[in-house]
């Protein structure tokens, strides 16, 4: 079985991509972690190692299997991820609010970083067989409609609306690489456009006041608003060369809410400057274009698509993450891959990192 | 698998991939640009910011709603408190400062160290409490000595403040610290920790009128912890006040005449439902609650034997005894067993099967009418109505009449009392249900049991004509500047099954407790009015079979719960009064004197103050 065009083929330089950006998050999660004076935290960064060792093991367990059985399991990935999310609705725990949790044994599990990646799967199953070059029609995206708006509905419900943005989001992007007919995409457009304030009754009272707060920071002073000036100050007081690794005051003080999951990228940025963000940013940008390589030299649709839809997920969450630390966006609950402390993000990531390199290795399968 | 090598397809997702590569670097472009305007060019200026850490956020506590009685008397407000508390950071050396303070404010320095100790973990720039409420004396020397304590602040806070010790203490019920089971629920998402909450009582009920809302200042502040400006500012809203129904001089009457006694008093305009007095005695002080109390005067409160967290008047269940009367009485002539002119012997005792019921009057009272036994409260009258109604008939009046289920009072921990029927006992006792035990219930001892509250709607309906009312104790709620929010309104909750020919002659009855000669309720007699009412006396053992059994050989805690309940003027009921006293013995002696100075304090002053146009 072991194919000595595997080593050969082997993508390294992913590989080194994603250790050196993991090495950079340690260190970040170090400062947010430790400088607190408060004690419990202090543990937070022992588990990180932790998970990042189980993260190694599902890495490595994702990229021995073919990537194209998961073309035949999709559906029962797909299932089985739903069943999850149906059953934290249940059994879920209560943290703050919210039933997002999991308890398996000794760790607890967030399901709906797993269902992303059982979206991506089911959808590129679905695209790999669908696709022409003239675009889906209506009809034809009425299935990756249902196979998005079922997560997405019970991930609002626990609520979350961070992760569950984040699933149309890449379901979007993987449908608009597939191609949208002009007639189509002009009805979408238009319906989203109705259908979007609609969304409004739907959501609780604080997702609205942080949309709100988004819009005008002045609106929630005490709130929202007090952590996005926080947070820009932080950032912005690292000036080129940062205040230097643990001298963070910002983050020493405790005025960066979440310091270690959500904020985590205003702590870097604190101490380590222009010159530890913009290599950190640099780091993600060859990172995804890197995936988009790899979906560049695949031959295969369903490789190509399943690349371009994991990349993606690495994309928003980046963005979307960095975007909100600076202000350019609505405070939302998206954590920064690879950086943010967390457990089943560092897993979630890891499996992401181990199908990139599997479709990558396995490229040769296909060529002549 | 080779389909697809040289198919368009591959080439064509080669171009896709290219336009998505754009993308990505086009959204890493407008991070970049961000993170360069912040850090170089608004850089300087942000790095002066987090230098001083100087954008503080201070929370402003709403003023919590005032409390007020039906005519705007004022029972419940809030006054200043002085907090000591310590800034680490700014108290060096922290052990020569706590030394200062401990000398300035007379308590010993080892109690103030203690508080910091066990803070250790919490940051260095956090305030610590010391000394909440701190007396004008130490307040002074605090405020004289400041430039000698550094890092000692000094908070003022609203404390809620009930004016009158004791005064309807049960009704209003007190604040207490939140505590952490009920931050954890997520029902109070507005709250912090060390935040005053409702426990219990209108304080508890109406918590949402009456909390307000958090406010806050954004502000700028020096190195020394001084605020140099405010950036952004959102004010407190305060809580909503709220008028209840009760009125505080027949409040003051009722709890000055249950001083000394266990009981309850109730009294509520029949014509509407409004509690015009809810008093449980003994009472407790609700200013220790939120002041904070001692363990021993907790462990005082729950051990007192007299119970005197208990509301007695919502959550007392009493024997009714002859109060009881009514419903039998009303009963037997409603169901036609009885009319007004049948009379009965009463020659002091009623034999039923091969046992002797005793009249609570040795000599008996010879023929009695209806009329008659309600006025000398004959129990071998209602032995022999209650005996041709049977328990179920007369169960089935009780329930009707508001016995057996809440009255629908906004206030927690209601009891129903009990209303026994011949399934109920079987059920619960697995015994079928004897015919002696349904003379018991007609005089109203046995199984039943009713609070004061319910025999009060029971009265007020017999007052009003049949209307039974829930009990109403809020009167408005209004915002600070006297807006009304919200104003009650009289809530039905049933008719009693009566027609009017049957009242004609129950108020006959209870007019002649209270005017006959010969009425056990003549002590509850007054000059000018005509008050109605009726007398009960709950055994607490019972009569055995001894001829000579007597109360007034009994300890105390066995002695008999007194009853009274009244309505007067008679002709035009205005209010309705219940009254218990436990171990109270006679429900003449005992209840009748003070249900008849409440009455009196309230018919009086309404002839004393004539309504102000």
């Amino acid at each position: 079985m072991i194919d000595r065009r595997f080593v050969k083929y082997f993508d390294w330089g992913l590989l080194g991509l994603t250790v050196f950006i993991a090495c950079l998050g340690l260190v970040a999660l170090y400062s947010a972690v430790m400088s607190t004076t408060a004690a419990p935290q202090k543990t937070l960064y022992f588990k990180q190692l932790i998970w990042y060792s189980a993260g190694i093991v599902v890495m490595v367990l994702s990229f021995l299997v073919n990537y194209k059985s998961l073309d035949r399991w999709a559906l029962v990935i797909y299932i089985m991820c739903m069943l999850l999310l149906i059953s934290v609705l249940i059994f879920g725990k209560h943290v703050g609010g919210a039933r997002r949790w999991l308890i398996l044994g000794p760790v607890s599990i967030q399901p709906s970083e797993l269902a992303k990646i059982a979206v991506i799967i089911s959808l590129t199953r679905y695209f790999s067989r669908r696709a022409d070059t003239g675009g889906l029609s209506l009809r034809e995206l009425l299935t990756p409609f249902m196979l998005t708006v079922i997560p997405f509905i019970l991930i609002v419900k626990q609520p979350d609306l961070g992760t569950a943005m984040l699933i149309v989001l890449i379901a979007g992007s993987v449908t608009v690489f597939v191609k949208i007919e002009r007639r189509s995409l002009l009805y979408m457009i238009t319906s989203c456009t109705v259908a979007g304030p609609l969304v409004w009754f739907f959501l609780k009272g604080y997702q609205k006041r942080r949309i709100l707060t988004f819009l005008n920071p002045d609106r929630d002073p005490l709130g929202a608003g007090y952590h996005i000036i926080q947070s820009k100050i932080a950032i912005g007081s690292g000036m080129i060369g940062g205040k230097g690794f643990l001298e963070g005051t910002q983050n020493a003080l405790s005025f960066l809410p979440e310091q270690h999951t959500d904020f985590i990228f205003s702590v870097l940025a604190e101490e380590w400057g222009l010159m530890g963000s913009l290599l950190l940013l640099c780091l993600f940008l060859s990172l995804i274009i890197w995936g988009l390589n790899i979906a560049y030299r695949c031959r295969d649709p369903f490789g190509t698509i399943l690349a371009v839809g994991v990349t993606a997920m690495i994309f928003w969450q980046v963005f979307i993450n960095v975007g909100m630390t600076m202000g350019l966006m609505p405070i939302v609950g998206v954590t920064l891959p690879f950086i943010s402390y967390g457990g089943s993000s560092v897993i979630t990531t890891m499996i992401c990192i181990g199908l990139l390199l599997n479709i990558s290795m396995r490229r040769f399968l296909y060529e002549q | 698998m080779t389909k697809y090598l040289k198919t368009a397809d591959a080439e064509w997702y080669k171009q896709r991939v290219i336009r998505a590569m754009f993308c990505v670097a086009g959204a890493f472009f407008i991070l970049l640009i961000r993170l360069f305007y912040l850090q170089v060019i608004q850089g300087q200026e942000l790095r002066r910011l987090s230098e001083n850490n100087c954008i503080r956020l201070q929370s402003t506590e709403p003023s919590r709603g005032m409390i007020f009685d039906r005519n705007g008397t004022l029972l419940v407000d809030n006054r200043p408190s002085f907090d000591v508390s310590i800034i680490l950071k700014d108290a060096k050396p922290a052990k020569d400062t706590i030394e200062k303070l401990s000398k300035y404010m007379n308590i010993p320095a080892s109690q103030l160290m203690s508080k910091i100790e066990n803070k250790k973990t919490g940051s260095h720039y956090k305030p610590i409490p010391l000394k909440k409420d701190i007396g004008r004396d130490a307040l002074a020397a605090v405020e004289v000595h400041k430039f000698d304590l550094p890092g000692v602040v000094i908070d003022v806070k609203s404390r809620r403040h009930y004016i009158e010790r004791q005064r309807a203490a049960h009704l209003i019920g007190y604040l207490s610290e939140i505590n952490s089971q009920e931050l954890e629920s997520g029902k109070y998402p507005e709250y912090n920790g060390g935040d005053f909450i409702g426990k219990f009582g209108v304080e508890k009920i109406f918590e949402s009128f009456l909390h307000g809302k958090r406010g806050g200042r954004q502000v700028e502040v020096n190195v020394m912890g001084q605020v140099v400006r405010v950036l952004k500012t959102v004010d407190a809203q305060p809580g909503h006040n709220i008028y209840l129904t009760i009125d505080n001089t027949l409040q003051k009457t009722a709890e000055m005449l249950l001083e000394g006694k266990a009981g309850a008093v109730a009294a509520m305009d029949p014509n509407t439902g409004d509690i015009l007095v809810l008093t449980s005695a003994p009472s407790f002080d609700q200013n220790i609650f939120v002041d904070g109390m001692s363990h021993k005067q907790w462990e005082a409160l729950v051990s007192n034997p007299l119970r005197p967290l208990e509301d007695k008047a919502i959550q007392g269940a009493y024997p009714p005894a002859s109060t009881f009367k009514i419903i039998t009485a009303m009963a037997g002539l409603q169901e036609g067993v009885i009319d007004e002119k049948t009379t009965f012997y009463c020659p002091g005792h009623y034999k039923y099967g091969n046992r002797v019921y005793r009249c609570w009057k040795r000599g008996g009272h010879g023929n009695v009418n209806v009329v008659k036994a309600l006025a000398e409260s004959c129990d071998v009258f209602f032995y022999q109505v209650g005996q041709k109604l049977g328990v179920d008939r007369l169960a089935m009046y009780a329930k009707a009449c508001g016995l057996g289920s809440f009255t629908g009072i906004d206030l927690d921990h209601e009891e129903a009392g009990l209303v026994p029927t011949a399934a109920w006992k079987k059920r619960r006792t697995g015994i079928a249900w004897q015919g002696g035990e349904t003379l018991s219930v007609a005089i109203g001892q046995g199984y039943n049991l009713a609070t004061p509250m319910q025999m009060l709607v029971l009265t007020s309906a017999v007052a009003n004509g049949g209307a039974l009312y829930t009990p109403l104790v809020l009167k408005s709620v209004n915002t600070a500047d006297g807006a009304v929010v919200v104003q009650s309104k009289q809530r039905l909750a049933g008719r009693l099954p009566t027609d009017k020919q049957t009242f004609r002659i129950i108020k006959k009855g209870l007019r002649a407790v209270v005017n006959s000669p010969k009425g056990t309720g003549r002590i509850a007699h007054i000059d000018g009015f005509s008050v109605s009412g009726k007398t009960g006396t709950a055994q607490v053992v019972g009569r055995g079979k001894d001829p000579n059994w007597s109360d007034k050989n009994l300890p105390d805690h066995l002695k008999a719960h007194a009853w009274f309940v009244a309505y007067a003027p008679s002709e035009n009921p205005q209010i309705a009064v219940a009254v218990v006293v436990e171990h109270g013995e006679h429900g003449s002696s005992a209840a009748g004197p003070i249900a008849r100075e409440i009455i009196r304090t309230y018919l009086k002053k309404d002839e004393l103050q004539p309504r102000l146009q």
